[in-house]
């Protein structure tokens, strides 16, 4: 983690901001564009869930997290508050990580 | 209608703040995550003070915690900010204001302000539901920040599964939206790019790469596949 990253990032998440709100304004974009958009965190999110699950170091592993995660999966599938999905992922997941 | 007085507000304020709530806890797992992932307490907060756009932030620092580079950071954390520009689009329907006023208002352009805004009857209730639950949610959000990044350095993250923490509150974050058939391919296809690609290509490069999977959005959604219930597309004009 790098001042570069953070204060990047923060001119580019509000360089979109005020390209949308200030800029673009009540513009149409075409709906093909929209309806990619609108999939980017469907696509990204399980990705990194998948990336902070199962690799370390480039490798494929399978330790602790996997049972941490996939209870929390269940828990997010069945409607649990974040609290109870956030707090059941890293229990399990240490609860695991003592036992082996 | 215009002068309706506050108490058709009540629900709106009652309904930011179990959001804010909500988006506390969201900001203490981001907070714990940010330091887990070799950042400093001042670094969280300032990234929290000045992105302000949850999924970017987690996303910068999970490609940074699975050991990826900077621009891979930066590359997935501008991809989910980008949706911020079509949410821009809708609220300059209900922002109104001097140029400085909607120069503040893009600052608070996300998801759940966008959501709160447009789920409103009026332009007076839209604009105030948009002001009360931004910075409602600002406020949260970094106190949240700051309380993770204070408690993920003083204690070990591995001995408490706080790695685990992050990839479960995005499970929990995305969730949601799986519910509609198209989103839930996409986040299968998405999730299959990362996976195939994790052994063969530098960390972060599977997070990039699973962006592919927004192309299927290009066709038209057909009957059963309402557009308007697309995470992000609601309300756009």
């Amino acid at each position: 983690m790098t001042w570069t990253l953070v204060l990047l990032l923060g001119a580019g998440a509000y360089g979109f901001k005020v390209l949308g709100l200030v800029l673009l304004g009540s513009r149409r974009l075409p709906p093909v564009v929209l309806r990619c958009l609108a999939l980017v965190p469907a696509a990204l999110i399980p990705a990194i869930v998948v990336s902070d699950t199962f690799s370390s170091d480039g490798e494929l592993v399978i330790d602790a997290r996997v049972a941490g995660v996939g209870v929390a999966a269940f828990a997010a599938w069945r409607r649990a508050p974040l609290i109870v999905v956030v707090v059941l992922g890293a229990g399990v997941t240490a609860v695991v990580r003592q036992v082996a | 209608m215009e002068h309706v007085p506050d108490p058709a507000l009540r629900p709106v304020a009652l309904a930011s703040v179990t959001l804010g709530v909500a988006i506390g806890v969201f900001g203490v797992v981001f907070g714990v995550g940010a330091v887990s992932a070799g950042g400093s307490i001042a670094q969280a907060c300032v990234m929290s003070l000045l992105v302000f756009t949850g999924a970017s932030q987690f996303t910068a620092v999970g490609v940074i915690a699975s050991g990826g580079s900077m621009a891979s950071a930066l590359g997935g954390g501008m991809l989910l900010a980008a949706r911020n520009a079509v949410y821009g689009l809708t609220l300059s329907q209900i922002v109104g204001g001097s140029l400085l006023t909607r120069l503040a208002a893009a600052h608070m352009t996300i998801d759940e302000t966008t959501a709160m805004a447009t789920s409103q009857a009026g332009l007076r209730a839209q604009r105030t539901a948009f002001w009360i639950t931004g910075a409602t949610i600002f406020v949260c959000w970094n106190v949240g920040t700051l309380v993770g990044a204070l408690a993920g350095s003083a204690i070990d993250p591995l001995t408490f599964g706080l790695d685990a923490a992050f990839p479960a509150g995005f499970v929990a974050m995305v969730a949601p939206q799986l519910r509609h058939r198209r989103a839930l391919l996409t986040a299968v296809v998405g999730a299959a790019i990362s996976l195939v690609l994790i052994p063969f290509s530098p960390p972060g490069v599977p997070i990039l790469g699973a962006s592919a999977a927004i192309l299927l959005g290009v066709p038209r959604p057909d009957a059963d596949d309402d557009p308007a219930d697309l995470p992000g597309t609601a309300g756009v004009p």
